[in-house]
């Protein structure tokens, strides 16, 4: 940890929470949109309704769920609907209004790659692929993607188009006949980011507390855009630390929990 | 008419070598059990189908069953990557599978036109994805009313579905309730069904009209198997072992190591010997 008292990555966390409203109903991705979406939850949208692709619809766990399919899900949930359900009426009937990713790819367009690193046909690594994803970046009204900085991660150009964001930027989407919005924010461990309003690519908003220009442009592998007025992300607030560093003790304790060194 | 039989004779009798075969439960009601009993009877040349391969796929391809796997989504659900299912597609160890690709709301549509005997389903999906430029299973069609460009994939017709559900009654009705996923449509897709049950009951007089039966004849065999979906849950019986499948990363890392846990948990274990391991997921009453 820093001397600022939070780590970049629950600053990337916090940051992304607070893009959440309580009427946003919310398809989570797991892993770090998964916590954001319970820190907005359990602080400032406690309205907010949280689906995760199980079929699981309002849900409110007290651990983040390992999985996507976690009992927790659908214990707290309003509702629990089968997955053709799920991805017929919920997300392709246009009632997600947020679609929160990570990546393991992503270019300066919003486009994600989670299938692939090397040549399709002979992956030099084979990654888990799209899950609900190629889908949920076209049919949520809009796209939030989360992740950490990295130049292997964020690239020039990424291997496979899992998730289409922008493609090419422009009205690249419009040409495809897809008239959502794509992704509209990116939240790393180091800044802010929204597409520009004409090219759609990428442009650092906001640069979390302590963050210098130098150390984004380092960590990423495109030429990186900085907006003419640039904020400074405000700092954690204590409530918000506190709310994110309990659902992680929770969550720790509960996925170790049932650790008996035996056979699975 | 349903045949109430241990899982041995179950899985002998429904499922063959070369066989198209979904072993189905979204993260929940996975059927560990049958699948395990499948590894040990030793069948080859399988087409896998299973929107999120998980665990027993990776020891099935691991141990050299599939031909082919048709999934949407190869990871560890929270954890990573599937390291047998990469060696295979990356190595061609133990031998080179063949990939057929989705997205979960292309398996799902496929699975439900399975289901309501359709030949294809239609979507509004694969816009701009990669994978529709791979898979030349995924194609598109145009709306006759309206001119909007859908996708479309074929139907997913098993040879025979194995799921794992809550419970059966006497007469061989099943319950599957909670994370109900795929399960339903995966049976009605298929030839043939199989399913694996925590318990029997007398009757379902109890239950909530509206709960997700699947009557006795919409299926060919149920075996009973308590802690049958382990590491997987059965919603109101235990819970997800998250800590095997933390656990499972470092087995599969390594091809010996993954070979000794196959031969000790499963070669030479039994459908029995789930209900032990369930124990302490139990939740207190």
């Amino acid at each position: 940890m820093s001397e600022l008292g939070f780590t970049p990555n629950e600053m990337m966390t916090i940051a992304a929470s607070r893009a959440l409203k309580s009427d946003d109903v919310c398809f989570v991705g797991i892993g770090a949109p998964s916590a954001a979406c319970n820190v907005a939850r359990l602080t400032h949208a406690p309205d907010i309704t949280l689906i995760y692709e199980s079929g699981t619809i309002g849900t409110a766990p007290d651990v983040l769920p390992l999985s996507i399919g976690d009992g927790e899900l659908c214990e707290t949930a309003v509702t629990t609907v089968a997955v053709p359900e799920m991805f017929r009426y919920w997300l392709q009937g246009g009632r997600i209004s947020i679609g929160f990713l990570g990546a393991a790819q992503l270019d300066k367009f919003g486009n994600i790659n989670t299938t692939v690193i090397g040549d399709y046909a002979h992956p030099k690594t084979r990654l888990p692929g799209g899950g609900g994803a190629p889908e949920i970046a076209t049919s949520s009204r809009q796209v939030y993607i989360t992740m950490a900085q990295s130049k292997r991660g964020m690239v020039e150009k990424i291997d496979f188009f899992t998730s289409f964001g922008h493609g090419e930027g422009r009205d690249h989407r419009k040409r495809l006949g897809i008239d959502t919005a794509g992704p509209t924010l990116l939240i790393t461990d180091l800044a802010i980011w929204k597409p520009d309003p004409v090219t759609k690519e990428f442009t650092v908003v906001s640069l979390h507390p302590g963050v210098t220009r130098e150390q984004v442009q380092e960590t990423c592998g495109w030429v990186v855009k900085f907006a003419e007025a640039l904020d400074e992300t405000p700092a954690p607030t204590e409530l918000e630390l506190k709310t994110l560093r309990d659902l992680q003790a929770r969550t720790k304790a509960a996925h170790q929990g049932t650790a008996k060194g035996k056979a699975a | 008419m349903v045949k109430f039989l241990p899982l041995k004779e179950a899985v002998a009798e429904n499922l063959h070598d070369g066989d198209t075969v979904a072993f189905e439960g979204f993260t929940h009601l996975i059927p560990t059990a049958a699948a395990h009993e499948a590894i040990r009877q030793g069948f080859r040349d399988l087409t896998l189908i299973r929107m999120t391969p998980d665990l027993i796929y990776d020891q099935m391809i691991g141990m050299g069953m599939a031909k082919k796997i048709i999934f949407s989504y190869v990871g560890n659900p929270g954890v990573g990557l599937l390291r047998r299912a990469r060696d295979a597609i990356e190595n061609g160890f133990p031998r080179a599978i063949e990939v057929e690709e989705h997205s979960h709301a292309g398996m799902a549509n496929a699975y439900e036109a399975g289901a309501a005997g359709l030949p294809c389903a239609v979507f509004r999906g694969y816009r701009g994805a990669g994978l529709a430029s791979v898979n030349p299973n995924i194609k598109s069609i145009t709306c006759p009313f309206t001119g909007e460009v859908l996708a479309a994939v074929p139907a997913i017709k098993p040879d025979v579905t194995f799921i794992h559900a809550q419970k059966a009654d006497r007469k061989g009705n099943v319950l599957v309730e909670g994370i109900i996923g795929i399960q339903k449509e995966a049976v009605l897709a298929a030839k043939r069904a199989v399913v694996t049950v925590e318990q029997v009951v007398e009757n379902f007089d109890d239950l909530h009209p509206n709960l997700t039966v699947l009557p006795s004849w919409t299926i060919a065999a149920i075996s009973v198997v308590p802690g049958g979906s382990h590491p997987s849950y059965t919603h109101g019986y235990y819970e997800r072992d998250n800590a095997a499948y933390l656990e499972w990363d470092e087995i599969a890392a390594d091809r010996d190591r993954f070979q000794a846990w196959m031969q000790k948990n499963v070669i030479e274990s039994s459908a029995d010997d789930f209900a032990g391991r369930v124990e302490h997921l139990r939740k207190a009453a």
